[in-house]
């Protein structure tokens, strides 16, 4: 870990474009804590996330973090990020609620038939959890830089009574002012490192000495490939024909679903080298490794509009 | 456009500078003004944009049948927007150099978009207005440059671009150059620079053009690097909006009291002397924290908790200021207002209004005059503000403003105005004055 820095002193009243990032997702969080009567966090436990929580941890502190979060846990996710969440939960003394898909689909909200993935039935799972507990506000962790349909999304991403997401429908955002107004049934969806990049994220987690899980770092990994990416041998996620379980040396760019988030090769061991490593980097964390965004042009899109975060 | 080309072995993106700074700027210029094709251009000679993107763009173009690269496809998220062609709304896009990190708010220029184009304005440092050298300045380039200024975006750069297309002519540039200051001349514009590029081609967009050996000032990405954007902040007038009050409660902070927000304007340090408005108590700083760290000053836009000497009632939506420099709260504004929604603002409207954490409501007094954005004309005749027009209007409000002119700061100069039945932001504020 690397040992965090002191705030430096400013003799010209100039703030790093990473302080001020960090000032103004601050701002939004206490912003919806105010105005919002029940927000949540959405946290999957990637670095995103975790960025997130550390996020929320200085807005309020010495206070407690005044909202519970949430894992959507699809039953398929990787045990090193349930560790690290359950670190930062305890750490921390926020409330976590999971609302698992298993138990969505034992209850009948979602069906699995086999053949939609797991990322598809997280969606009505996650709307099903904000509707059940009542949540006004869901924060998420995503990133314009992310994708291009995300490049369009407001930092409050306003969703109807099923969650849904209308492009078109946004509310224009102005200077700093954020416009909460919700009807009964309706949430908001909040976005506060909108501005962030993959770099910035890193080069923060390196600054805080954040813990993130050990996936992210260099480690050995029995994997095979299957549509030009390197997946994880595991029992959730049968070889098919002509597909080579082999050890190679890896690391993740993104945490999800073990069935689709493939894996980088990778000898990048510390955080300077993971800067180092996405500095140069030719393709896009989620090009590189998300099956979830390879199924068409507008896959996240139409995700969005159904109700994804 | 092979990848070879365009993607130099070295980085894609610079590595960390602790230091690097931010400048956010708005795009605006009309449809076919090549504006896409600049964001692209930035994008891709910054190494930006990662093979995987590009290839998904150089396919699509492909399967559309076009014989170029089209780089419009990068920055049109939306399916719609890739159906028509057209951008229908904001989109925020990142690069970085070693110095610097860039926010970009991309704003579509269709005159049925300037609501979306003052969206993008009100946080932008910097905007940057296209025009096609063919052309020259149009109605719609004035209109940028109109809105910019109403905004008060401190620095505004106007691209000539497509100078390929006239030749590299200096004499196109010299006369859109001396038509443009002329007209500046009636805005608040402090920062003027204006650059002959051709985005398609790349000349004077990050590289210095051999076409134009002409023209001596800076490619478009040096003055994007070096303009100073520093001083554009107030930091002489305090102004610290009350966001949220930090009451732990635990046994180690048990009398902790400390008042969260971001600094709108001027330098608060322990131990000044400061008055909680609008209850008008004074008290002095006892500290300010950043998170775990007692820090010895705060200036904008530092997201901090202040803690006071004294046990004064302060809360959500007031306003820490200094004694002697403080807004006076007013229920009466006078402002300039773009109106965002089809169903018109007419006198008598109720409406809700958000400025810095105070929320209220407020009556629309009187429409003073219509701005014609195009010729400047004030028309006094007309009673109402229709869709993504501009006018000067008077408002009374239920809760005091603690307020600034627009002028002199941009957050507490600035609010937001709500259709309460339908919850949607249908109105942007300047405020001129309040009394």
């Amino acid at each position: 870990m690397v040992e965090p820095v002191k705030a430096a002193t400013h003799a010209d009243y100039q703030l790093s474009q990473l302080d001020q990032l960090e000032a103004e997702s601050i701002h939004i969080f206490r912003e919806v804590a105010s105005e919002f009567e029940k927000p949540v966090l959405m946290f999957s436990g990637g670095k995103d996330s975790i960025v997130m929580l550390r996020l929320a941890e200085k807005a309020f502190y010495p206070a407690k973090i005044p909202f519970p979060i949430m894992q959507i846990d699809n039953g398929q996710d990787f045990d090193e990020v349930g560790e690290t969440r359950a670190r930062w939960v305890e750490r921390l003394g926020v409330k976590l609620i999971v609302a698992s898909i298993d138990d969505a689909i034992a209850r009948g909200i979602v069906v699995d038939d086999g053949k939609t993935t797991r990322n598809r039935l997280q969606t009505p799972t996650l709307i099903n959890a904000i509707e059940e507990n009542g949540f006004t506000a869901a924060f998420g962790g995503g990133r314009r830089d992310e994708e291009k349909a995300r490049a369009k999304e407001r930092v409050y991403s306003h969703r109807d009574e099923f969650g849904q997401w209308d492009p078109k429908m946004q509310r224009p955002e102005l200077w700093s002012l954020y416009n909460g107004r919700i009807h009964p049934g309706e949430h908001m969806r909040i976005f506060p490192i909108s501005n962030w990049t993959e770099l910035d994220i890193w080069d923060y987690i390196g600054r805080e000495g954040i813990e993130i899980p050990e996936i992210y770092f260099s480690h050995k990994r029995r994997v095979f490939e299957r549509d030009g990416m390197l997946l994880s041998e595991t029992p959730l996620n049968p070889t098919r024909e002509g597909e080579v379980v082999e050890e190679r040396v890896v690391r993740f760019r993104t945490c999800g679903d073990i069935t689709l988030t493939g894996c980088v090769e990778s000898t990048a061991s510390t955080i300077e080298e993971i800067i180092e490593e996405v500095a140069i980097a030719k393709v896009t964390e989620r090009g590189a490794t998300r099956g979830d965004d390879r199924f068409s042009e507008a896959a996240m899109e139409d995700r969005k509009k159904e109700g994804y975060f | 456009m092979a990848n070879e080309a365009t993607q130099s072995p070295e980085t894609n993106q610079p590595a960390i500078n602790p230091d690097m700074d931010l400048l956010r700027f708005a795009t605006a210029g009309s449809v076919d003004d090549g504006k896409s094709t600049l964001i692209g251009r930035l994008l891709l000679d910054s190494k930006s944009i990662f093979e995987d993107q590009l290839e998904a763009v150089e396919s699509t173009s492909q399967s559309k049948g076009y014989d170029y690269t089209d780089l419009a496809l990068l920055t049109d998220g939306l399916r719609s927007e890739r159906e028509q062609g057209i951008t229908i709304d904001v989109a925020y896009r990142y690069f970085a150099t070693p110095n610097r990190k860039f926010i970009i708010a991309d704003t579509p220029g269709h005159v049925q978009y300037t609501r979306n184009m003052v969206t993008g304005a009100s946080t932008a440092d910097l905007g940057l207005v296209l025009v096609d050298a063919r052309q020259g300045l149009t109605e719609q380039s004035r209109r940028h440059a109109v809105i910019l200024s109403l905004l008060r975006v401190p620095h505004l750069v106007l691209a000539v671009n497509k100078m390929d297309l006239v030749d590299f002519d200096e004499e196109v540039y010299s006369k859109i150059h001396q038509e443009f200051t002329s007209f500046a001349t009636k805005l608040a514009i402090p920062d003027l620079e204006i650059i002959p590029i051709s985005a398609l081609q790349g000349d004077n967009v990050v590289t210095r053009s051999e076409n134009m050996d002409w023209y001596k000032g800076p490619t478009l990405m040096h003055h994007l690097e070096h303009v100073h954007v520093a001083s554009d902040r107030d930091l002489v007038d305090v102004r610290f909006p009350v966001q949220y009050v930090v009451r732990p409660k635990s046994d180690d902070f048990h009398d902790y009291r400390g008042y969260a927000g971001m600094v709108a304007g001027g330098v608060l340090k322990k131990g000044d002397e400061v008055v909680a408005l609008p209850s008008g108590m004074t008290s002095k700083i006892a500290g300010i924290d950043l998170f775990d760290n007692e820090i010895d000053q705060a200036f904008p836009p530092m997201s901090v908790t202040v803690r006071l000497e004294d046990d004064v009632d302060v809360s959500r939506g007031d306003m820490i200021a200094r004694v002697n420099n403080a807004p006076k709260p007013s229920q009466d504004i006078d402002a300039m207002v773009c109106w965002m929604t089809n169903e018109p603002l007419r006198p008598r409207q109720k409406l809700a209004i958000k400025h810095t954490t105070r929320t209220g409501r407020a009556l629309v007094k009187d429409i003073q005059y219509r701005l014609d954005i195009n010729t400047l004309h004030r028309d006094q005749e007309t009673k109402e503000l229709g869709v993504n027009e501009i006018g000067r209007v008077q408002l009374r409000t239920t809760v005091p403003l603690l307020c600034d002119p627009y002028s002199k700061n941009r957050t507490t100069g600035s609010f937001i105005l709500i259709d309460e039945a339908t919850g949607v932001t249908v109105g942007a504020g300047m405020i001129n004055s309040g009394s």
